[in-house]
């Protein structure tokens, strides 16, 4: 064991992972996150805490960690490379262990551009790959990136997210590839609906192995609307929502539009449950948390496994 | 070479609000090439000076000098009998100019005229483009002759990020991503392997003053020269 997480036992034992994902509030309400987590207990095994997601100023993510822990949730503490340097991410990833949080999940984080400070100075001392290589660093030797030898170093199940349909698709895999030579455990993949092209990236990473080395969860999204849809598929960068899923929304009945949506994240469970490669699901229901269970219900991946 | 743009006139008028006899230094190399602190452009500030101030009861006298390069003791000597005669001097060259200046004339206030924005290459007249941030650690060799700290809008060493967008910028259809093109680039000379492997967390050379002195020469006291 890396870091005794649920998540990485849940993943060792050979279950199929279902994790979830849980967006701070814009402000202090503590209660807001505890209502969001209750949502999320007992269906997932993980729940992801967003840091200052789409560059918006929101509550720490490591706070808002500790707020589920409280409530018997076990986080996965984001944290991305725009905000930080490395003397303050490695302080925080100290605090954050220190605290209880076991699972990180090392990414570059959305322009500062897009979110409600746009001429803010982004950091990028480290990127998303350097971060996953300093956390392992961290927890494998000992070592602070600057050498210097850490006590009682932070023990954490490393994560990283991919994206399966950026171009170059020849390069997703070398992507992948050098995440997990850099140290990741697990990675969370970009919402998928391009179900063709995600076969065909799975298939590569299990050709050249990559797959025997990392748990590859796959991140699912259901569509709530057309207009979600369509925004998705025109203005949310590294998207690929095929035409075909539209259609798919826009022959549902009227006001039945968001089952059709949860309709699609369930048959694209089940596939995936039985998709050569993949070891779980990452559900991104944000905004949506109150589904969860619903949701969690109809792809049947309940009850999660309790481990030891 | 640097380009700067100049400042907003209302900026201009602000910093020079109380001065009534002002000499306004060009700069005869990048600035000049770049439309923005050349001869030409010193003339046309300075009219537009003495008309505004005029309009305004306050008026002005300005007179206009363009030198070779401000960045460069040899030619800011044949302002040393000048500027005693004003009360200010304004630059129209790069943060350097500017500071060499001041540096020179410690009794004047200098201030600056133009904002610089970078190392770019011309692309047509008027038209600039960044290609260089300095970073004293170049990677072009690697990445196919197309830098990831100027070009690509995080400036990552492990790119593309995941908001690539069809060969585009997650910031912007405009912006081409850098690191689609690197990719595009060495695929095309068949040196892939090149980024294959995992760039380090760089150790930043730029987060000091730099001094650059060259092999075979050494620092000297600037009063032992010109
Ligand atoms: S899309 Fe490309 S250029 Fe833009 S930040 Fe990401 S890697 Fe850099």
């Amino acid at each position: 064991m890396k870091s005794g997480s649920n998540l990485e036992k849940v993943l060792k034992a050979g279950h199929f992972a279902f994790t979830g994902e849980l967006g701070p509030p814009r402000g202090t309400d503590a209660e807001e996150v505890r209502k969001k987590a209750a949502f999320l207990k007992g269906n997932v095994d993980s729940v992801n805490i967003t840091d200052n997601q789409t560059a918006m100023v929101r509550m720490a993510s490591w706070a808002a960690s500790l707020l589920i822990m409280q409530e018997g949730l076990e986080p996965n503490y984001q944290m991305v490379c725009r905000d930080r340097n490395r003397l303050a991410m490695q302080a925080d990833i100290l605090g954050a262990y220190a605290l209880g949080i076991r699972n990180m999940l090392c990414l570059s984080g959305d322009h500062q551009q897009f979110g409600d400070h746009p001429s803010a100075k982004g950091v990028f001392d480290i990127d998303s790959m350097q971060l996953i290589y300093m956390v392992k660093k961290m927890r494998d030797e000992s070592k602070f990136l600057g050498g210097g030898d850490i006590e009682e170093p932070p023990q954490m199940f490393i994560g990283a997210a991919a994206n399966p349909f950026a171009e170059p698709f020849e390069w997703r895999v070398h992507r992948l590839a050098k995440k997990i030579n850099a140290g990741v455990d697990f990675i969370q993949t970009q919402c998928i609906y391009n179900m063709d092209k995600f076969r065909e990236w799975i298939k590569r990473a299990n050709d050249m192995g990559l797959t025997e080395k990392v748990y590859i969860l796959a991140g699912v999204t259901p569509m709530k609307s057309i207009g979600m849809a369509k925004y998705m598929k025109a203005k949310v960068p590294g998207m690929d929502v095929p035409d075909e899923i539209i259609k798919r929304l826009q022959g549902a009945e009227k006001g039945k539009v968001a089952a059709e949506g949860i309709k699609i994240a369930c048959e694209q469970i089940e596939e995936f449950k039985e998709l050569q490669g993949v070891a779980g699901v990452h559900l991104m229901a944000i905004e949506w948390e109150h589904k969860v269970p619903e949701i969690a219900e109809l792809a049947k991946v309940l009850p999660r496994p309790v481990m030891e | 070479m640097i380009v700067a743009q100049r400042k907003p006139f209302d900026e201009i008028m602000d910093m020079l609000k109380g001065y009534k006899k002002v000499l306004n230094v060009g700069c005869g190399t990048c600035v000049a090439v770049c439309l923005a602190g050349g001869e030409k452009e010193v003339t046309v500030l300075n009219t537009e000076l003495d008309m505004a101030r005029k309009l305004k009861d306050d008026p002005i006298e300005i007179d206009g000098i363009t030198i070779e390069r401000q960045c460069d003791r040899e030619y800011l000597a044949e302002l040393d009998a000048k500027v005693d005669a004003y009360e200010a001097v304004v630059s129209m060259a790069c943060g350097v100019g500017v500071q060499f200046l001041a540096e020179r004339f410690p009794q004047i206030p200098v201030f600056p005229m133009v904002d610089t924005s970078g190392l770019a290459a011309n692309q047509a007249v008027g038209w600039y483009e960044e290609r260089c941030r300095s970073c004293n650690q170049c990677v072009l060799g690697m990445t196919g002759g197309i830098c990831p700290v100027t070009m690509c809008a995080k400036g990552l060493y492990n790119g593309p990020c995941g908001g690539t967008n069809q060969g585009s910028c997650e910031i912007n259809m405009d912006q081409p991503c850098a690191w689609y093109m690197i990719y595009e680039r060495l695929e095309r000379q068949g040196r892939l392997d090149n980024i294959l492997e995992l760039h380090k967390p760089v150790e930043w050379l730029d987060q000091t003053p730099r001094t650059l002195i060259q092999p075979g020469y050494k620092k000297i006291d600037p009063e032992d020269m010109v």
